[in-house]
């Protein structure tokens, strides 16, 4: 899995992850974005375009890093899932829970 | 058959699945059902690396076949503590942000993603089976507890 910060647009601070979030990979995910959030970023996209494969212990840390954004009254929008990603999250009912935007485009203007 | 033996550990979980997905990709399965086996299975091994093993370290083995269909077959074993993962309910899948509990949502991936699965203690194992065809059904059909693989 790779995490890279790509920079932000319309305030938003934006994140791209790729390959696969496993029991192994998630917990790395969690603590970059919570170092990110403790830094003072609040207002979070995460471009999942390249995330090819995700299970329940990445649905877990998602799941703590909207805790921690809510917390602290900041955005979390994640975009661009691929279909066996969107699907995860489908099964799980995690679209109703934590906004999920087609593209990195459409995140952006998420209000 | 083909199996494999890991110690029970999460540094071992890339190459138990590689194993299964290696099956998957020579029976030609869709890259998208491949990685809902993935998906399946992990949540098996976690689950066993995290609870089968408390007060000691113990394997897993993992048999893997394709019979016509095509069918992908697993059986997974653990010399555990006696455990039907089947038995997990299931998770409140509408509950909100802040009352959402990840515990059973591994389960429910695994019955989702599974055409069939069965759960049997065999002397002093558990084995867990399951069979997926090359599209997902929905949720498991049917459930078999006890008895020997047809």
């Amino acid at each position: 899995m790779e995490i890279e910060s790509t920079g932000k647009e319309n305030e938003r601070f934006i994140i791209t992850v790729k390959g696969r979030m496993d029991a192994v990979t998630a917990p790395e995910f969690e603590t970059r974005l919570l170092e990110w959030i403790n830094g003072g970023e609040t207002q979070i996209i995460v471009d999942l375009a390249g995330l090819e494969y995700i299970s329940s212990a990445g649905l877990r840390s998602i799941l703590t890093v909207a805790k921690n954004i809510k917390a602290k009254q900041g955005k979390f929008v994640l975009c661009s899932l691929r279909d066996t990603v969107k699907e995860v999250f489908e099964i799980s009912g995690f679209s109703t829970i934590i906004p999920v935007c087609e593209s990195l485009t459409a995140a952006v203007e998420v209000r | 058959m083909p199996e494999t033996t890991a110690p029970a550990r999460m540094a071992h979980l890339k190459r138990l699945i590689q194993f299964v997905s290696g099956h998957a990709e020579r029976a030609h399965f869709p890259v998208h059902r491949i990685r809902e086996i993935e998906l399946a299975l992990e949540e098996i091994l976690v689950n066993i690396f995290s609870y089968a093993y408390p007060d000691a370290t113990g394997d897993v083995t993992v048999t893997c076949r394709v019979e016509d269909g095509p069918r992908l077959i697993l059986e997974i074993f653990d010399t555990g503590i006696p455990f039907n993962i089947l038995d997990v309910p299931d998770p409140n899948l509408t509950a909100g942000i802040h009352e959402r509990q990840i515990g059973g949502l591994g389960v429910y991936f695994i019955k989702m993603m599974a055409d069939e699965a069965w759960y049997r203690r065999e002397g002093d194992r558990n084995v867990l089976g399951l069979i997926f065809g090359r599209h997902r059904k929905g949720a498991v059909k049917k459930e078999r507890v006890g008895g020997v693989q047809e």
